[in-house]
């Protein structure tokens, strides 16, 4: 019920100095009843974007192989993925871009999966793993392991592509249960969600400058470093976990789907409907909790790209909730897109995660801006 | 059921007519919480690493003789001093900042302010090579400025200052944006991130009293701009059309209160980098204890606000064993677990 009536605020014409008067009516965009009714109508739509979403990840991985520093061109790079090329061109492709381009398509899949699952199940833009802790959960264990793992570099590095993906798991899960659990209060509401993740996020920081704090200044880069977010130095070990999780997490995700769009209707209706309520829930958050951590565990926590990913593939399939698909396929482009960006294109090498940060950010304000009451229907 | 999110009782902030008996003893409780500062302090200048008994402090205090005086001069005085100044400094900004919003999760520390003076020393260190007090506190104060009119105006925007959702995400929106370009500056340069790193936890210890005496100019400014803009929290706290009513000129208000809000952070933010929390909790524990008139809740807010962050600095003392654990830290868990039952409270859940 909670969650069902607190997604409609009424709007509160001068409240604040600089509120509106009332909201404002939309423009002619298909009202979220029309969805429902012609439901059928835009799978077609979402069918075209997921595809188009295919071929442009795959033009972006194939572009991200090609940037940087030593000069390839596109022939030469799909003449060595399929066999040839100069011993040169295949230590470059094979060793060097490939596990980082194939690390960056996981990595924004997973995270742009598990926005748009969070987003979906609380009904809500901004529930997203990075608002509701999940993320600096499993930053926070990450850089525990980095930290207390004993100093020696050489140690650190045994334990780190070992345990640092437990570890995060770990973190992440912890801090999802903790969330989840104060937010309820005989159901959740997905702003009390917002609101208590955001306290998390907030001491878990704290938490996590003092370990860095109190590191040697070696590993407190090593960890300044990868709580950025960013793909170098990455290899095919760091690589398997995502690849494990997404294979394992998307059918199980994609078994839900029919679930989440009838629980878009509300806890009462999809509980009629038969939807087993709790289990679907849990099933959801399971499955964005472990995305996330597996994304965060291979390249630190990459912001915004859970967050801003399925609402672009939303808004392109133009459908009532952010289809997973597309969704995950968006995130990888952005990942991949915004690395080889940095490679390719800026000078230096700027950590992908700044540039989703810096890109993400406005966008977020934006949203807040432009939206007075409009939030929940997004 | 309709709610509304920014149905945020305005009677948890002006206070509840049934609690009127508050009115009478607030005298008193101004006068016991002076009394509990003062025995604060004095635990903070008795427990450390070594415990020293408090007629031992008090001889050392007044005697330079003593031997335990080049401790509790040395060591001790400062660290308790700088922390009633940055507990007092937080707790008026923070009940400031929760009367002009009508938000109560407002926090100077929290919500991109400390993101955006942590930024600016950030650029300090990083362009200028320099970490003085002085040049903090300038750079503290432009950041923090910046942050908060950017993070108030984008609130303003959209639904208003007084719900807390989106001020919680465009404070967590430009705080992101803020840690990223900091991060980048701080992975480019070692230095940087060598005192960066100490800086950002917010701490007491290793903090001199060189330079205080400029945080403390501030800090006089800040409060005569807080005392200046009491009679308009009263009046902003019935709302906006009720204080244009009553003849209250809303931008002197509200540049005032700005004024007030980020001098007192500036100077707390410059002395022992960001601490959040402590503009939360204290303007709360206030409130429960004097109401909601502002003549009474900022300066026991700010008394709270003391007590607070030196109670935070000796446990962190305490439980770190010879590695002391920062009082930022400490806060952290502490505010947090406010936080929480904050928007945990019945009147949240209408959120």
């Amino acid at each position: 019920m909670t969650a069902t009536t607190a997604n409609q605020p009424a709007p509160q014409p001068g409240n604040g100095p600089g509120s509106r008067p009332g909201p404002r009516p939309r423009r002619a965009e298909p009202s979220r009843d029309g969805h429902r009714f012609f439901g059928r109508q835009w799978q077609g739509r979402v069918v075209v974007v997921t595809a188009v979403c295919l071929l442009l990840a795959i033009a972006a991985a194939l572009f991200g192989i090609v940037a940087g520093s030593s000069s390839l061109t596109v022939p030469d790079v799909v003449r060595t993925l399929v066999g040839g090329g100069t011993r040169a061109e295949r230590l470059i492709v094979l060793d060097l871009r490939l596990p980082r381009v194939t690390a960056g398509l996981l990595v924004g899949a997973a995270l742009g999966l598990a926005g748009a699952l969070t987003q979906t199940f609380a009904r809500n833009p901004l529930a997203t793993p990075d608002i509701i802790g999940v993320t600096s959960g499993a930053s926070l264990g990450a850089v525990s392991a980095i930290v207390l793992a004993g100093g020696g570099y050489s140690v650190a590095a045994g334990l780190l592509s070992l345990g640092l993906p437990l570890v995060a798991t770990l973190g992440a899960l912890v801090t999802a249960a903790a969330v989840y659990g104060l937010s309820w209060r005989g159901g959740v509401d997905s702003y009390r969600l917002i609101l208590i993740g955001i306290g998390a996020t907030a001491t878990l920081t704290g938490i996590t400058s003092y370990l860095i704090a109190k590191a040697q200044i070696t590993d407190a880069a090593a960890a300044a470093q990868w709580l950025v977010g960013s793909l170098s130095g990455i290899s095919w070990a760091s690589v398997w976990p995502v690849l494990i999780v997404l294979v394992v997490v998307t059918p199980i995700a994609l078994l839900q789907s029919t679930n989440l769009e009838v629980s878009q209707l509300g806890d009462d209706v999809s509980t009629g409907l038969g939807v087993a309520l709790q289990r679907h829930r849990l099933i959801v958050i399971l499955c964005a909790v472990l995305l996330t951590a597996a994304a965060v565990s291979a390249s630190g926590p990459i912001e915004f790209v859970a967050f801003v990913a399925p609402q672009i593939a939303r808004r392109v399939a133009r459908s009532g909730r952010p289809p997973l698909l597309a969704s995950a396929l968006v995130g990888a482009i952005i990942v991949v897109g915004g690395d080889a960006l940095a490679r390719g294109v800026l000078p230096g090498e700027i950590p992908v995660g700044i540039i989703t940060a810096v890109v993400g950010a406005p966008y977020l304000i934006r949203l807040l801006t432009r939206r007075n009451t409009k939030e929940s229907t997004l | 059921m309709p709610i509304s999110p920014t149905a945020l009782a305005p009677t948890a902030l002006t206070g509840d007519p049934r609690r009127r008996s508050t009115h009478a003893r607030r005298p008193l409780v101004l006068l016991a919480l002076g009394i509990g500062v003062l025995a604060t302090a004095l635990v903070s200048l008795m427990l450390g690493s070594n415990l020293i008994s408090a007629t031992a402090v008090l001889a050392g205090l007044f005697d330079p003789a003593q031997d335990v005086a080049s401790v509790v001069w040395g060591s001790r005085v400062p660290r308790t001093v700088l922390g009633l100044l940055v507990g007092v400094c937080l707790g008026v900004a923070g009940a400031m900042m929760q009367g002009q919003t009508r938000n109560p999760l407002a926090d100077p520390g929290l919500f991109g302010v400390s993101a955006g003076a942590s930024f600016a020393v950030v650029i300090g260190v990083y362009v200028l090579g320099t970490s003085s007090v002085l040049t903090t506190l300038w750079l503290a104060l432009a950041g923090a400025t910046v942050a908060s009119v950017v993070v108030f105006s984008v609130a303003a925007l959209g639904r208003g200052l007084s719900s807390p959702v989106p001020l919680a995400i465009a404070g967590a929106a430009v705080s992101s944006l803020l840690v990223a370009l900091t991060s980048f500056l701080v992975l480019s340069d070692e230095t940087t991130l060598a005192a960066y790193r100490i800086w950002v936890v917010g701490s007491l210890s290793g903090r001199s009293l060189a330079g205080v005496d400029a945080a403390l100019l501030f800090a006089g400014v800040g409060m005569v701009f807080a005392a200046a803009n009491i009679r308009s929290l009263n009046n902003l706290a019935l709302g906006t059309e009720l204080a244009h009513g009553l003849g209250e000129n809303l931008l002197r208000a509200r540049l005032v209160g700005l004024a007030g809000i980020t001098l007192l952070t500036a100077s707390a933010v410059a002395i022992s980098g960001p601490i959040g929390f402590v503009g939360l909790t204290a303007p709360h524990i206030a409130r429960r204890l004097v109401g909601g008139d502002h003549h009474w809740l900022l300066p026991a807010s700010g008394l709270v606000g003391a007590v607070v962050l030196l109670v935070c600095d000796v446990i962190g003392r305490l439980i770190g064993g010879n590695a002391e654990v920062s009082v930022g830290v400490v806060l952290t868990v502490v505010g947090g677990i406010v936080f929480i039952a904050i928007v945990r409270r019945g009147k949240m859940a209408t959120l």
